[in-house]
């Protein structure tokens, strides 16, 4: 028995500052039941790109909150998600990662299904009641919501949950920010970087918007910059950290690298100076000077509500992961970039992309090693108890170093857990 | 053997032996993190390249997200680092292991040579141990004094990294 069972998940003190999270939310498995029940199965969850569907018959499938799905788009061009169980007695239905399909097939007593899930023959058919293939419980299920803003498409367990736009609420202007970088529309380029860490999924929520790590975690990262010709600005990290509600949260902020998305590096030349200041012209005169600022020269750690990470830094990744046990989690992760881009623009995105992020990156292999030290540490967390997520609670305007973006998450993780509202009605 | 003895005679072809103890020589310089070392092993011009396992093993890092895509300047990069305190992930270094077999010569020509061989390879990090395996290609330039490196490709046969987490390791 956990003699520290009566305590709270979160514990807040707005009188003192002070923000604390209990380390049994990272080992304990009647928390993460609780996560896969409240969270899992009622939040909106990524499913995937509408860049990655082009063609109808289009398919990937894909494990979403603990689910098998397939995502396909059907010969009208709708796009579907479906349960990939089979009807008759459960088989994963489809069995390749992507490809193009016109029929569903399932192996074992070889049940055809359509685009849509729906039964299309089965063998021995004359052998079942008349009818059978209209009960519905005869089709693959489709999930029950299925929604989508700006081309990034969500999927919901919960049918009676708000709608995905109600859903990203404040989110949206941040997301807007990066689909607003392209005119013909974002692609994800081709390739998915899928890996692990051992440790819990909201350790790598923190660390994917925590401003505060880069100096001593990412010493390498930074000195590889600072010995490359023309690889950095003279801009500072600069910025600001916010809680945009239900649960989303964001920093964004100025720094020295890079940007495809509108900040020039000299290490680019020319040639690439040209190109970004023709972007920039561009965005200028379809969004006005302010906002074509904001995308050039700002980066953008955003959170959407449990496990999507879109950071729009020094190159533009889409995230997303899933616990499969309190202390192991898997996460894949893309890259994006408008489908217009040149060939040499694209370069850089993706140099700049490996130069830090994933597995194989200077900067991510760090971070990995401090998430997975952290759950090694929660073995003490007993003796040890807390979590600190203070830093900026007394300031009115919290920094993109600050943890006002991380006490955001934890508010909503909380509320959906335990029903608590304490956080309700404070400041950052 | 010595990688001296390696020395290619002009227009010789090279023998199956002779690739496989520079790869032996290879293998034992990242086991023994002489990164410096085993840098020196490749061309001013080479490239290092981890493809995801999702696309095909021949894809092209231009329009492809891969786990790594080097070139010189960036392997160089990786290795200074890699041998720095504060690369966290490798801090305190790994221990590996790196196995070499079914070595074939693919094609010589011009100096160049193409080279396939499976690999696994051992790492322990603190209490855990996990392995990567595949295969490698190599195009080793023999038309100087010493054989060198001018490609290395890792083609991973696992299914991304869900076992192993990260590549923080040279392959
Ligand atoms: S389980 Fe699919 S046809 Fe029987
Ligand atoms: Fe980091």
């Amino acid at each position: 028995m956990n003699p520290n069972s009566n305590d709270p998940l979160v514990m807040i003190d707005n009188e003192r500052h002070l923000f604390k999270v209990s380390r049994s939310n990272f080992t304990d498995p009647e928390v993460f039941a609780k996560e896969r029940e409240r969270i899992f199965s009622t939040c909106w969850l990524y499913l995937g790109h509408e860049s990655e569907l082009k063609k109808p018959g289009d398919f990937v499938t894909r494990v979403v909150g603990g689910r098998s799905i397939v995502f396909n788009k059907d010969r009208q061009g709708e796009m579907r998600a479906l349960f990939n169980s089979c009807p008759h007695r459960g088989a994963q239905v489809c069995r390749e990662r992507k490809g193009n399909a016109k029929a569903f097939q399932c192996f074992y007593h070889g049940w055809v299904f359509g685009q849509d899930g729906a039964l299309r023959s089965q063998p021995g058919e004359d052998s079942y009641a008349q009818g059978f293939k209209d009960d519905p419980d005869s089709n693959m299920r489709q999930v029950p919501r299925l929604e989508s803003y700006r081309g990034l498409y969500f999927i919901c367990y919960d049918p009676q949950a708000v709608t995905l736009e109600e859903y990203l609420g404040n989110a949206k202007e941040y997301l807007d920010l990066v689909c607003d970088q392209a005119v013909d529309g974002m692609e994800v380029i081709g390739g998915t970087q899928e890996y692990a860490m051992n440790a819990n999924w909201k350790l790598l929520v923190e660390n994917s918007i925590d401003g505060y790590h880069a100096v001593s975690t990412h010493a390498t990262y930074l000195d590889y910059l600072k010995s490359m010709e023309g690889g950095l600005t003279d801009v500072g990290l600069k910025g600001v950290g916010k809680d945009l509600g239900n649960g989303h949260g964001v920093i964004e902020y100025t720094a020295p690298w890079g940007r495809p998305a509108g900040q020039w590096i000299s290490l680019w030349g020319e040639e690439g100076k040209n190109e970004i200041d023709a972007l920039n012209a561009r965005n200028e005169k379809l969004y006005g000077k302010e906002k074509a600022d904001r995308i050039a020269y700002k980066n953008r750690n955003l959170l959407i509500f449990p496990n999507l990470i879109i950071n729009d830094i020094m190159s533009l990744t889409i995230r997303t992961f899933f616990p499969q046990s309190p202390s192991l989690l898997h996460v894949n992760a893309w890259a994006a970039g408008p489908r217009e881009e040149s060939e040499a623009a694209r370069q850089f995105r993706l140099s700049n992309f490996l130069e830090f992020l994933g597995p194989g990156g200077f900067a991510t292999p760090d971070d990995v090693e401090a998430l997975e030290q952290c759950q090694l540490g929660y073995r003490n967390s007993q003796e040890a108890r807390w979590n600190d997520i203070s830093k900026g609670m007394k300031l009115d305007e919290p920094s993109m170093d600050d943890e006002a973006q991380m006490r955001a998450f934890w508010r909503e993780w909380d509320r959906r857990l335990t029903g608590s509202e304490q956080a309700q009605g404070v400041g950052a | 053997m010595s990688v001296e003895t390696l020395k290619a005679v002009d227009a010789a072809p090279i023998t199956r032996p002779e690739v496989e103890d520079f790869l032996y020589l290879e293998a034992a310089l990242l086991d023994e993190w002489r990164l410096p070392e085993w840098l020196d092993l490749f061309t001013d011009d080479a490239i290092y390249d981890i493809p995801p396992t999702d696309i095909a093993a021949d894809a092209s890092s231009a329009n492809n997200l891969f786990y790594i895509a080097d070139d010189r300047y960036r392997l160089g990069e990786r290795v200074k680092r890699l041998m720095k305190r504060t690369a966290h992930a490798e801090y305190p270094h790994s221990k590996t292991r790196h196995q070499i077999s079914n070595v074939r010569i693919l094609s010589q020509e011009a100096g160049l040579v193409e080279v396939t061989c499976n690999f696994t390879t051992y790492r322990t990090k603190d209490d855990f141990s996990n392995f990567f395996f595949g295969r490698l290609l190599h195009t080793l330039d023999i038309s100087g004094d010493d054989i060198k490196i001018k490609a290395k490709r890792v083609v991973l046969d696992t299914n991304g990294l869900r076992n192993q987490g990260r590549i923080s390791i040279i392959l």
